[in-house]
């Protein structure tokens, strides 16, 4: 199988992936940097798990072909929290605010708040709805994790 | 009332920080060194003869260790009447049948390798509708039963048969009567991680298992017995979890595709995982078991009910799970929701060739209360009574027992109907048929465990070390819900520590005491009890070793200030009040004087006195450790299925308000209001997220969600097909919490998992109902439907 060399920045640092030309962008996330955050729910871009950003767009890498990613900025579950541990308003909300609970949606539906909020650090309830309607959860009904959302922009705000 | 420190407190998830920060390992996750990926390969057709297999083209590809066939593994029955065996032989009998599976280095390959198979078949008819499989002349789907006996009929050897009272009696003394064909049908559980397995075996063939099972002991049994059967009875057998992404039932029962990867293992010597796509999770997973009820109810000119007739037939698909067993459950609410003297119940399990079903969040529940909780609307109509009120009437009570010989303790239905009456402004919203209606309906389940097996036990092992940091090994299991996060509340108020010192070793039998499984709501209630009496034995330690050791530190402080400081005036202690464990007291990991709390002498951390007093020499060294085994005094069902089977049972009441378009046929859920009597609510945001997550789902089974079978074969087998409910359907929500306690549970406790599902469905199709004056029967209730219904209804002026 043809390997391609992939020139990217993920969370913040330099990295080159030799990978299949066939592999999407989750499949290199999580086989070759062996991280696991983004999750494979379904494989065809309909739930969401897999959702990163790119240049600070939600993006369900699942479907993301790899070679695109040359030059591109990526942001993963593991690159949210602080390195000291701290962990991001989402993040923190999500655990207090019963945001998560099997938590395999949850990097997914964090990094999809995370985009949300970079460009409307105060949403509306129903921008939030919006924001989240491609990363499906079958365990909260969506209510703790809107709310966690919203909590998360509050902390914000804060700061 | 005693004040709580952590107990009812919105304490956070802290103990699952590795969910928000993507280092949870699922089973998506695990990768031992060597390990090989498994695939399976399903039959064609629903019904149809194997006459070859050819499997060396696959074998012969690169990177492909093993390829097993039915030819290549003992014949071995397996599953809960033993019906079907691991890789099929000579006959497949529905669409998921598992005729052949692969090893390989990479999933990749794997997969190729099964493109590689050549099976050919000979095509059967097949049986697609329940009712054909029951004729006279029908087709046999299974030949010979378990025992090699020959069958007679589709129908499963499940005698699901109750009755109390005298039904004819009460239907000719009752002043009115309905009667209604009433239906659900498959929907899929659709945890959001898929399903898979890694089994791992050693040297000398014991396994390890890494599953995600939520009921571990079970699991081990099930492989046990099979071990017993192909040569390898007696071999350790250690099941343990991976962090589980969701449940819903679909791991209680050991599937397939389990015993698959286990022998795939046994052949290769390797680790092999099979992880499902989510298309396999679609078509190759045991769904909720649908069901057809016939209901017909009475009440007397009051209102009171008379009786209840229920005769329901289950599509059992070709082979059998935990789904011919939803019956049991489904007696709760039949024989045992509202007061009612005079029931008769049957269930009839049928093979057909469809994919076989098990159990979902609710175990039956969802599907007999939308019988009930709709013919009780039809009877209430009848009566002339609004139908709040007529549920109002038939409430149960607490202190009652009922004719299922069910012992109601404590009953908050009077109050849940009550607050869903005045959130939902019921009586301003109903009856209007102007398109916008409010309904509701009410459930009752097991709160307090469920004896389905001998024991409904639950085995706890506390520890506590030298820093003061409490282990909790217990077999219990978390798909999701936040049973440790509750079980640190219980513990840490129990024990007199913070939830924050306490840690939990979960779902593994190997340090595990014996669990009876994380289902039937019952974790909060049973492994709650079992923490509660291992606290008291652990607390009581530690006062004895406190008692022992905090005079002598007291001691060595006051010498060693006074060492520093000649003019150190010593405090003046009574040393025989400190050594006795009875006169003090620990919070917060503090231990004290009960009758001098802030002397900060006689004041200090638990981990000073255990370091003290722990592993400090032969002869003086001491363990700070408890297991207990509770299992609670209920009772299985006897022949008659009559028995309290349950410590204590949950009561809730859901109240929708709908808009229905009539143009469209499209409903929108403008109000929800979910009462929960939840006995104590030992996490409030907690429970809030279990109904709301409940209701969400609830509200996909009344409206949306199903699986379309096309002559047995899974025709939406994706998200786009099959429609869950996303943020933006935005159903607004509220929980109402009712709070009676319960003797019974750990700090008044009740189970609270499933209940919140239970009654929506019905909820929403009375609602409909009072919108619009259609009554839909037949789950889910799609636009299609609905207009339907209109058109019925209105005849030609809905045309105009």
């Amino acid at each position: 199988m043809n390997n391609i060399d992939v020139k990217f920045n993920l969370n913040g640092e330099p990295v080159t992936a030799v990978v299949p030309v066939t592999w999407t962008l989750l499949r290199t996330l999580r086989e070759y940097f062996e991280l696991t955050g983004a999750k494979e729910g379904c494989g065809v871009g309909e739930c969401g798990a897999c959702t990163v950003l790119i240049d600070g767009e939600s993006v369900n890498a699942c479907l993301y072909p790899v070679p695109e990613i040359e030059g591109k900025n990526v942001q993963t579950i593991e690159g949210l929290a602080h390195p000291d541990g701290t962990l991001d308003p989402i993040q923190q909300a999500f655990i207090e605010n019963n945001g998560v609970q099997c938590g395999y949606c949850t990097s997914g539906m964090i990094m999809s708040a995370k985009a949300l909020l970079e460009k409307n650090p105060q949403p509306a309830e129903s921008d939030i709805r919006n924001a989240i309607s491609g990363n499906i959860c079958r365990c909260t009904g969506y209510v703790q994790i809107v709310e966690s959302i919203a909590m998360a922009a509050n902390m914000q705000e804060e700061k | 009332m005693t004040k709580h420190r952590y107990v009812g407190q919105n304490y956070p998830r802290t103990h699952e920080t590795e969910k928000v920060t993507g280092k949870a390992v699922y089973i998506d996750d695990l990768k031992l060194p060597g390990m090989l990926y498994g695939k399976i390969l399903y039959s064609s057709y629903a019904n149809a003869k194997i006459k070859r297999i050819d499997t060396s083209r696959a074998k012969e590809l690169p990177g492909v260790r093993a390829v097993l066939t039915g030819e290549d593994i003992p014949e071995v029955r397996v599953g809960f009447i033993k019906d079907q065996t691991v890789l099929k032989k000579g006959r497949v009998r529905q669409f998921r049948d598992e005729v052949a599976a692969v090893a390989a280095i990479t999933p990749d390959i794997a997969q190729a390798a099964l493109d590689l198979i050549e099976v050919e078949y000979e095509e059967l008819p097949g049986l697609f509708d329940p009712y054909e499989a029951l004729q006279k002349d029908a087709p046999l789907v299974h030949e010979i039963d378990a025992r090699g006996r020959p069958m007679r009929s589709n129908i499963l050897p499940l005698p699901w048969q109750f009755s109390a009272g005298d039904i004819e009696k009460a239907r000719q003394e009752s002043a009115f009567t309905v009667k209604d064909r009433v239906s659900t049908t498959w929907v899929n559980q659709c945890c959001m991680g898929p399903s898979g397995c890694v089994a791992e075996f050693d040297t000398h063939n014991n396994l390890t298992f890494y599953s995600q099972t939520n009921v571990v002991f079970g699991a081990k049994q099930r492989i046990a017995d099979y071990f017993a059967k192909i040569g390898l009875g007696g071999k350790k057998i250690r099941v343990r979890n991976t962090v589980v992404g969701g449940s819903f039932g679909t791991k209680l029962d050991t599937d397939i595709y389990e015993f698959i990867c286990i022998q795939l293992a046994l052949k290769t010597r390797k680790p092999v995982k099979i992880l499902f796509t989510r298309e396999e999770e679609f078509k190759a997973l045991p769904p909720r078991q649908p069901a057809v009820f016939d209901i017909e109810q009475g009440c007397d000119e009051s209102g009171r009910l008379t009786f209840r007739h229920v005769e329901a037939v289950l599509d059992n698909g070709a082979y059998t799970s935990w789904g011919a067993t939803t019956p049991s459950v489904m007696m709760m609410p039949i024989s045992s929701l509202y007061r009612v003297p005079n029931v008769f119940f049957k269930a009839t399990c049928v093979y057909t060739n469809n994919i076989y079903a098990q159990a979902m969040r609710g175990y039956g529940n969802p599907q007999a209360t939308f019988a009930v909780e709709t013919s009780m609307d039809r009877l209430a109509e009848a009566a002339g009574i609004d139908p709040a009120e007529f549920r109002y009437i038939n409430r149960n009570q607490s202190n009652e027992q009922t004719p299922m010989n069910l012992k109601i303790t404590t009953c908050g239905l009077a109050e849940c109907i009550q607050e869903v009456k005045k959130k939902i402004a019921w009586d301003q919203k109903r009856g209007k048929q102007n398109g916008r209606g409010v309904g509701m309906a009410s459930l009752i389940h097991v709160a307090g465990g469920a004896r389905v097996y001998k024991s409904d036990g639950h085995g706890i092992r506390i520890k506590v070390d030298d820093e003061g940091h409490v282990d909790v090994i217990s077999g219990g299991t978390d798909q999701g819900q936040g049973s440790f996060t509750v079980l640190a509340q219980i513990i840490a108020e129990a024990l007199g520590f913070r939830p924050e010192d306490i840690s939990f070793n979960i779902a593994d039998t190997a340090l595990a005491l014996w669990d009876a499984g994380t289902h039937a709501s019952r974790h909060t209630f049973i492994a709650g009890n079992a923490a509660l009496k291992a606290c008291q034995k652990v607390r009581r330690q530690i006062m004895e070793m406190a008692a022992k050791q905090m005079p002598k530190l007291i001691q060595m402080t006051i010498k060693r200030q006074s060492r520093k400081d000649p003019d150190f005036q010593p405090p003046d202690i009574d040393f025989s009040l400190l050594s006795d464990p009875n006169n003090l007291d620990i919070q917060e990991r503090r231990i004290f004087l009960k009758s001098d709390p802030d002397n900060p002498y006689c004041s200090m951390d638990a981990s000073t006195v255990l370091r003290q007093g722990l592993h400090v020499g032969t002869g003086e060294s001491q363990t700070i450790m408890a297991e207990v085994f509770y299992d609670p005094p209920t009772e299985m069902l006897d022949r008659q299925f009559k028995g309290n089977y349950s410590m204590t049972y949950a009561f809730g009441t859901t109240g929708v308000e709908v808009e229905v378009d009539k143009q469209t046929g499209e409903v929108s859920i403008l109000n929800m209001v979910a009462a929960h009597d939840v006995g104590k609510a030992i996490n409030p945001t907690l429970i809030k997220g279990q109904i709301y997550g409940a209701v969400y789902t609830g509200s996909g089974y009344a409206l949306t969600e199903e699986i379309k079978l096309q002559k047995g074969k899974v025709m939406n087998p994706n998200f786009r097909d099959y429609k869950i409910l996303t943020a933006k359907d935005d159903i607004p929500i509220e929980a109402v919490i009712v709070e009676l306690g319960d003797a019974d549970g750990p700090y008044g406790a009740k189970g609270i998992g499933e209940p919140g599902l239970v009654p929506t469905a019905p909820a929403i199709a009375n609602a409909i109902y009072d919108a619009i004056g259609v009554r839909i029967t037949e789950l889910p209730i799609t636009p299609e439907k609905v207009l339907d219904a209109i058109k019925t209804k209105e005849g030609d002026a809905w045309c105009e």
